[in-house]
Formats: C-alpha cells, sequence, structure tokens
C-alpha cells in the first residue's frame, strides 16, 4: 500500500461528509444570490432616482457592505447582532443574511450602472407610448440593462460561491470545514492526505464556478449575435 | 373640419439661463399637417418635444382637445396614448420582437385585450408591408423597416394626434421614401393630424397644411403650407427656402 494519502477521501464516510459541505456551501450561496439579486435590482432602480436623499443612502449602503471585509460582516451578523437583537438563529441563516445583503449592494452598483448606459432614447421612447415609471423599468430598461449586466453579475455570483469558503468562520459546516476535519483526523496516520483533501475541494469549487463561466460566455455570444 | 385640436399659448422654455423657445403660440386644426421648418437648433424638436411633455416648459399653455394640460408627470402619461411621437434614431426596443414592441402600449398601458390587439398590428404590418417580420428582432431589420414599425407602434395606440421628430435624418436616401409615403398615405386616407419636423423640403411642401417657421426659438412665420413654399412673408424664410435647393 503506498503513501500518496488518496485513500484519505475515501476511508468511512469522507467522500459523503465532503460531498454535503458542499451541498452546504451552495444552497447557501444560491440562496443568497436569489435574494441578494432581487434586492439588487430594487435598489439599483431606487439609485437612478432623482432624489438626492434615496441616492446618498443607498450609496452609503453600498459602500459599507462594499469596503467591510465579508470576514467581519460573517461576524457582525453571526457574533454581534443575534446577541443585541436577541436572536438565535442558525449560522447557516445569519450567513444568507449576510451574503445576500452583500450581494444586493454590489448587485444595485451593477444594475445602476447597466440602467444609465441604456441609451436616453429607449426610455424615452418608452414614455412616448405612455409607459409609467415601472412599466418602463420592467419592460423597457431592466431586459435591457440585463443584457448589458450579466457577466458582471455572473462574476459576483462566483465571488459569492468562493467565499462561501469563509463560512467555516463561523462554524458552518461548509466544504472547507468538513475538509479541515478530515485533514486534522488524519494527520497522524496519512500526512499526505491534506493534499488530497484540498486537491478535491478545488476540483469541486472548479466544476461548480466553471459551467457559470461557460454559461456566461455563450449568453454574452448570443447577445453579440 | 375646423375643430381645433392644439392650441398653444405663450409657450417659454429656457435650458439652465438660456431661452430656447420665446412665446410659441399657434393652434392646429383636426385633420391637418403641420410642418415645423427652419435651421438647425431654431427649437423645432424642443418644441416637438414640449408637446408630449418630454420637455418641460417655464411658462405658457398648451390646450389639446379643448382642455388645457396640467403638466404633471401623470396627465403626460395618460395623454401620451393620444400624442404619439416617433423619433429619429430607430427607437424600437431591441429585447422585444416587432410584434411585441407594437403591443406594449396597448396591450400593458392601455389594457386592450391581447388577441384584438394582435389582429389590429398585423394589419397595420401588412399595411406597411413588413407582416413577415413580425416575429423578427429590429436587428435584423434595415433602418427604413425599423422606422416604419416605429409609426406602426405609435399608431396601435390610436392617437389623435402624431409628432415625427426627423424620423427620415439618419435614414439611407434609398430608405426614406418608404417612410415618407407612409406619411403621406396617414394623411390623405387616414386624415391622421400631424406636426413634422423635417428638413426634407419637397416632402413638406407636398405634405404640409401649415409651416411654422422657427430660428432662435422664435416663430418667425405661421403660414399656410402652399403659400409658405411659393411666396414667404419674410426675408428670411425665403433666404432659407434658398439655401435648402431642392
Amino acid at each position: 500500500m503506498g503513501h500518496s494519502g488518496i485513500n484519505v477521501l475515501f476511508e468511512g464516510r469522507n467522500f459523503t461528509r465532503l460531498l454535503g459541505g458542499l451541498w452546504t456551501s451552495v444552497w447557501i450561496a444560491v440562496l443568497s444570490l436569489i435574494i441578494g439579486l432581487a434586492l439588487g435590482a430594487l435598489f439599483g432602480v431606487l439609485r437612478t432616482s432623482k432624489s438626492r436623499l434615496v441616492k446618498v443612502i443607498f450609496r452609503i449602503y453600498l459602500e459599507f457592505f462594499r469596503i467591510v471585509p465579508t470576514v467581519v460582516l460573517l461576524f457582525l451578523f453571526y457574533y454581534i447582532l443575534p446577541r443585541q437583537f436577541n436572536l438565535s438563529w442558525p449560522a447557516s441563516v445569519m450567513a444568507v443574511i449576510a451574503f445576500a445583503l452583500w450581494v444586493s449592494a454590489e448587485f444595485s452598483d451593477i444594475v445602476r450602472g447597466a440602467l444609465i448606459s441604456v441609451p436616453k432614447i429607449q426610455r424615452e421612447s418608452g414614455l412616448a407610448l405612455g409607459l409609467n415609471k415601472w412599466q418602463l423599468f420592467i419592460y423597457v430598461l431592466l431586459p435591457q440593462a440585463f443584457q448589458l449586466e450579466l457577466p458582471a453579475t455572473i462574476n459576483l455570483a462566483t465571488r459569492v460561491i468562493k467565499t462561501t469558503s469563509l463560512l467555516m468562520m463561523i462554524s458552518v459546516m461548509d466544504v472547507i470545514n468538513v475538509g479541515q476535519q478530515i485533514v486534522e483526523a488524519n494527520n497522524q496516520t496519512n500526512p499526505n492526505g491534506v493534499f488530497w483533501v484540498y486537491g478535491l475541494i478545488f476540483f469541486l469549487y472548479f466544476i461548480v464556478d466553471y459551467p457559470l463561466s461557460l454559461w456566461a460566455k455563450r449568453l454574452s455570444k448570443r447577445n453579440e449575435a | 373640419m375646423t375643430e381645433k385640436i392644439l392650441e398653444v399659448e405663450d409657450l417659454n422654455k429656457f435650458y439652465g439661463n438660456k431661452q430656447v423657445l420665446h412665446d410659441i403660440s399657434f393652434s392646429l386644426n383636426k385633420g391637418e399637417v403641420l410642418t415645423l421648418l427652419g435651421p438647425s437648433g431654431s427649437g423645432k424638436s424642443t418644441l416637438l418635444r414640449c408637446l408630449n411633455g418630454l420637455e418641460e416648459f417655464k411658462s405658457g399653455t398648451i390646450i389639446f382637445e379643448g382642455k388645457k394640460v396640467i403638466p404633471t408627470a401623470k396627465n403626460w402619461q395618460q395623454l401620451r396614448q393620444k400624442i404619439g411621437m416617433v423619433f429619429q434614431s430607430y427607437d424600437l426596443f431591441p429585447n422585444m420582437t416587432v410584434l411585441e414592441n407594437i403591443l406594449l402600449g396597448p396591450v400593458k398601458v392601455q389594457k386592450r385585450p391581447k388577441a384584438e390587439v394582435e389582429k389590429e398590428a398585423k394589419a397595420l404590418l401588412k399595411r406597411v408591408h413588413l407582416e413577415q417580420y413580425a416575429n423578427s428582432y429590429p436587428r435584423q431589420l434595415s433602418g427604413g423597416q425599423k422606422q416604419r414599425i416605429a409609426i406602426v407602434r405609435a399608431l396601435a395606440l390610436h392617437p389623435d394626434l402624431m409628432l415625427f421628430d426627423e424620423v427620415t435624418a439618419s435614414l439611407d436616401p434609398e430608405m426614406v421614401r418608404g417612410v415618407l409615403e407612409l406619411i403621406k398615405q396617414l394623411s390623405d386616407e387616414d386624415h391622421m393630424t400631424m406636426i413634422i419636423v423635417t428638413h426634407e423640403m419637397n416632402f413638406a411642401k407636398q405634405i404640409a397644411d401649415q409651416v411654422l417657421f422657427l430660428e432662435n426659438g422664435t416663430i418667425v412665420e405661421d403660414t399656410p403650407g402652399k403659400e409658405f413654399f411659393e411666396h414667404p412673408k419674410t426675408k428670411r424664410a425665403e433666404e432659407f427656402l434658398e439655401s435648402m435647393e431642392f
């Protein structure tokens, strides 16, 4: 029996545990993205408002989530806020809230940028058809903005998926956390196992993120056609 | 046929401190065609845009179909269903098919039944010989085709007044004819009331019942169409017509 350490991956329930951890990372990322993108689209629309107050509020919101490191956000939502407000929700829920707010902030900026780059004449011809403000956004501006913002949005999605690796900091059993437990449990008997465990994690993240970037490429090609 | 559809009284408009429209007053009868002529920068397009609320004006009155327009966003939104507008650039929505472009206003704004509007839209497309493009996207069409569809899209709302803002200015010369013929048809067959900003003097001569000649934001002449082209009242209009060499 060689000592490559690959057997660590298949000992006991290790492999299914790693996949389970991956699933946790993925559902937290997906749920955060769904909530965050919906909120972010709304915030992005509001950020094109004429009201200075609305603009300033959402600008501060964006800068807050952009400047504060994600780890600090997670700590804030896991350790500090629940104590202040007497909440006792599971770590994964707090993670979804923190990520969703972060995504909404970043996405609001993407949406705002895309909205203001839709040609002015599109807006005017929508108005000339008697559309009201919301109809204008829903039927004309947002669909056109969507095409412009697609690459940046998918980039954001891959960043969110990668950032789920921080979830272990608030003791969510994500794929990294599981991997580390396996490494520590086998360190004595299988010192090389660490390469295989992290190698597998690398591979798992790759197969989650790579289809996204392929999808982005295909969509933007179709847009050009 | 002398029912007034539109009356404008002492309209003034500023961009910042610069006054771009000075005491504009004119009226338009139902079924007639008014053309706005004048050198570039004379305020023709700005005036047109004031008439459907795309530009705000500082003072003055617009009376449309006997009612004074109170220029709030909500009122303009209602009025725009009655006052159609077509722009210089082909302004179809690229994210929708030709048919969806046409249906948007009638179905979403006017809440008319989709089946009924679709039938009407197809008849309109047939009229402009573009029925085979109903399910195409705007990017698959030429400029002239897009512009004719933009006109159809505005017509689908059943407007009482149509505004045309240099609709042939960015078209290839070969495409211009089809668009102008359509506008002429609307006047001759449908008796559509229209206000047209154009640089096509031959076309203006054919179609205008009334000409407003503007310069520097002021109406220099308000003359019946034929008369304007044959015996302009002012020296300035005469010079302008000469310079256009049509």
